[in-house]
């Protein structure tokens, strides 16, 4: 299949730190992929390369054969591109039901007069807002908490709120920053068949930044792996597991140099 | 153990008491108030500080049911009420042993005169006073002691014959008059006027209170349980509130020009804060120069209606879609140089921007233009269907009909993915612009709105007082409007008009108080922020109904 996503010699700077440098990575159409890495060692600066909030200093991003890098976040986000946060980043004082009607936002095309107005087609479309924003939520399981501000819910809800926020804007690519970040084993086994059943669900392809390896191993089909925001290794979890780089750059020099027996396989890309 | 740290509790609220009536004698607001009766001989003055010794004994009292024995809660109100006396006692003792007069100048032989009820001897007005103070503490203690409808029909009872008592001039200017004025004196009630008053209301305040406890459902209840009010009900309560609001000012107010001028003040302030709720309340972008936007509405009308040199006679009608357009100009163009700013920044500009306004309106430079100083005078008053609305009370129908216009915009702003995009703003601005949100569009959208209503404002207002000076477009003004809708609460469109009310109409009714304008502001602001964040009326969550399934669809 085509790859959806094209990133060429991505670098980010800050003054002097490089964040992310000469990163090269490709995702499959209807992949689910993940990038992991120490922390600190780029992934989320990646991230928002992508959608957006960085403007790279060199290199191309190419989403669908369109060029974005550099295009304004809400640009980026109506072309298909959608996002969660790895801290939680819902509009805490409107309701749950309402986070996931502003998610829909870029898929609306009625004005403020005819919010004024009540025009038969601002009615129409606030119907068709409404019906969409409940099935969402049926979906994700919140119907319950529909009426209740977002800041309220649970953890675990906030999370899948967000993920239903970011369905509602209809998005082609999905990039999920930490999913699973201070679940409990049960929650956490339950995000990675919630994941794959979305993938499946909505067509989607799914970019995952995560540290849990056990959530990694068992959901990716491609890993890459990042280190003081260079590539040090990509391919298949089986292949991730073995790759001597990736252990050092995890466990230190001494860790690696005791699995002498692990061959390396990492494709320099 | 625990009755000792009880104990120790109302001594410190009694002492607390006792520095709070000091403060207040201090500042010069007992003295002042004490030519005006209320009750009887009982004076404003008293009322001030006793109310001080009443409150701080039910504030006490109400903490402490439950912890102690329920008999000795009035004496610990006592105590609290005793103690603040007694400290305020202290304050003549003091003051005529040692001249205080060079430091509070309000420390003079006829304040303390005062405070010891006018007795020649000091042990007696001293016993006088505290034997007040515990006597009034002990009394609002009882009430959280009573079932509470009586409770309620108590309180309800007293502060609402002392509120009729403080407001007697003005309850007289209503139709209240018609019902009640054989209670009132000249200038307050008349001690037997209070005690009917008292019983009277007491009355219905305990027939509601009971009505209440026997209907739990009547009461504010979550709306997430009852689902959305049924649509006639709805539409029922709307109707009465509009026709009450139609005969407010012939029929209650009795057509009366100082209560109706109040009145169409406070409406002004409502157009201008459901504008500046746009901008703060909804979209969170901080705006201290939106008097700009009503000066600019103002001079608009002023210099296009005068019939003076500066004018060009045109008439109210012709300029008021002008003026609207000019402030909703002024708000975009200043909307795009503060886009990227936010927080604290945003406010410094747009502060900047206010007094840009003005001062441009006072410099000599657009004198020939806008009358610099002098401004311009000679605004005639609008006209419809051939008359003049040149009394207050005729203004104020044109006020109301720019309230309900803004409110119908901003409601049906609010309720639309305009109004989501705000708010989403107001939570976090970066991820609404990564939720697909255009943040330049929505901003000055946001503005535009902001800025039209306050324009409206100030047109109405120009032609209302038929004059306009740069001095009244004060950064005094934007300041309260922001104030009025943190104490209405942020967001909430009831809450402008709860603010306004609170902020803007009673301290104009209050005229004995203007003096103390500002510390009341301050106070008020300081313990709305302590006790209710979120304001008098606080916006509360749209519920969201599932849509009804089995109802015929609409072609899509």
């Amino acid at each position: 299949m085509a790859p959806i996503l094209v990133a060429r010699h991505v670098t980010k700077r800050f003054g002097g730190l490089v964040a992310v440098n000469d990163l090269d990575f490709e995702i499959e159409e209807h992949a689910i992929a993940s990038v992991i890495g120490p922390n600190g060692a780029g992934k989320t600066t990646f991230f928002n390369c992508i959608t957006g909030f960085y403007v790279p200093e060199e290199g191309t991003i190419e989403f669908e054969g369109k060029e974005i890098q550099g295009l304004r976040p809400d640009k980026i986000t109506t072309m298909g591109i959608a996002r969660t946060y790895q801290n939680i980043r819902l509009f805490g004082k409107m309701s749950a039901i309402e986070n996931v009607m502003v998610g829909m936002h870029p898929r609306l095309s009625l004005h403020w007069w005819d919010a004024i107005v009540h025009t038969p087609a601002f009615i129409r479309q606030e119907k068709k807002v409404l019906r969409r924003a409940w099935e969402l939520l049926d979906y994700i399981g919140l119907a319950e908490w529909a009426n209740h501000q977002a800041n309220s819910l649970p953890y675990g809800a906030q999370r899948r709120l967000e993920i239903a926020r970011a369905l509602a804007s209809e998005p082609k690519l999905l990039l999920l920053d930490e999913p699973t970040a201070g679940m409990n084993p049960q929650e956490t086994a339950e995000m990675i068949a919630f994941i794959r059943q979305l993938r499946d669900d909505w067509n989607l392809t799914i970019l995952l930044i995560e540290h849990d390896m056990k959530v990694v191993m068992t959901i990716s089909e491609k890993i890459t792996v990042l280190d003081f925001g260079t590539k040090i290794a990509e391919g298949k979890p089986e292949e991730i597991q073995r790759n001597p780089r990736v252990i050092e750059a995890y466990l230190g020099r001494g860790a690696a140099s005791g699995l002498s027996t692990a061959e390396a396989t990492a494709p320099a890309a | 153990m625990q009755n000792a740290t009880i104990w120790r509790s109302t001594v410190k609220a009694g002492l607390l008491t006792g520095v709070i009536a000091i403060y207040i004698a201090l500042t010069g607001m007992v003295l002042s108030l004490s030519q005006r009766p209320v009750i009887g001989k009982l004076s404003l003055g008293h009322v001030v500080y006793m109310l001080v010794f009443a409150g701080m004994g039910y504030i006490v009292a109400r903490r402490h049911v439950g912890k102690t024995q329920r008999a000795l809660v009035p004496v610990h109100g006592a105590l609290v009420g005793g103690l603040g006396a007694a400290l305020l006692a202290l304050l003549p003792i003091v003051g005529r042993k040692i001249d205080l007069a060079w430091m509070f100048v309000t420390a003079k032989p006829n304040l303390y005169k005062f405070l010891l009820f006018n007795q020649e001897s000091t042990a007696l007005g001293i016993g006088y006073l505290i034997l007040t103070g515990a006597a009034l503490g002990a009394a609002t203690a009882t009430l959280p002691v009573l079932p509470p409808v009586l409770h309620q029909a108590l309180l309800g009872g007293a502060s609402t014959t002392l509120l009729m008592g403080v407001l007697a001039e003005l309850v007289q200017r209503t139709i209240l008059k018609k019902a009640l004025g054989p209670l009132f004196a000249y200038k307050g009630l008349k001690p037997w006027g209070a005690a009917v008053l008292f019983v009277a209301l007491s009355v219905l305040f305990g027939l509601y209170a009971w009505w209440r406890q026997n209907h739990p459902q009547a009461q504010r209840s979550v709306p997430l349980e009852t689902g959305p009010e049924p649509a006639w009900k709805r539409s029922l309560k709307l109707g009465l509130l509009l026709l009450l609001l139609l005969i407010l000012p012939i029929w209650l107010l009795s057509k009366d020009t100082y209560l109706n001028s109040v009145l169409n003040l406070v409406g002004l302030y409502v157009i201008m804060g459901l504008g500046l709720n746009i901008v703060v309340g909804f979209a969170g972008l901080l705006d201290l120069g939106y008097v700009a936007f009503f000066a600019i509405g103002a001079y608009t009308v002023a210099l296009m209606t005068s019939l003076g040199p500066l004018g060009m006679g045109y008439s109210f009608w012709q300029a008021l879609p002008v003026a609207i357009v000019f402030a909703l100009s002024a708000g975009v163009i200043l909307g795009v140089p503060v886009l990227r700013m936010r927080g604290d920044y945003l406010a410094i500009v747009t502060l900047g921007f206010g007094e840009i306004i003005r001062i441009l309106a006072n410099s000599d430079w657009l004198k020939p233009f806008m009358g610099g100083a002098l401004g311009v005078l000679d605004i005639p008053k609008p006209e419809i269907f051939g008359r003049v609305l040149k009394e207050e009370y005729q203004l104020y129908y044109l006020i109301l009909a720019g309230i309900l216009l803004t409110w119908f915009i901003a409601s049906r702003l609010y309720h639309s993915r305009v109004g989501r995009a705000w708010q989403a703003l107001r939570e976090d601005e970066d991820v609404a612009e990564a939720m697909g949100i255009h943040l330049v569009t929505t901003k000055l959208l946001a503005f535009g709105f902001g800025a039209a209503f306050s324009g409206l404002s100030g047109a109405i207002f120009a032609a209302k007082v038929g004059s306009v000076y740069p001095h009244t477009f004060n950064l005094i003004i934007s300041i309260n409007v922001l104030s009025l809708i943190i104490v209405g609460g942020i967001g909430s469109l009831p809450g402008v008009v709860v603010g306004a009310l609170a902020l803007v109409g009673l301290p104009e009714l209050l005229r004995e108080f203007s003096e103390y304008r500002m510390l009341f502001y301050g106070i008020a602001l300081i313990a709305m922020m302590l006790v209710k964040p979120e304001g008098f009326w606080p916006k509360r969550l749209n519920v969201y109904a599932r849509p009804d399934e089995s109802a015929p669809e609409t072609a899509q």
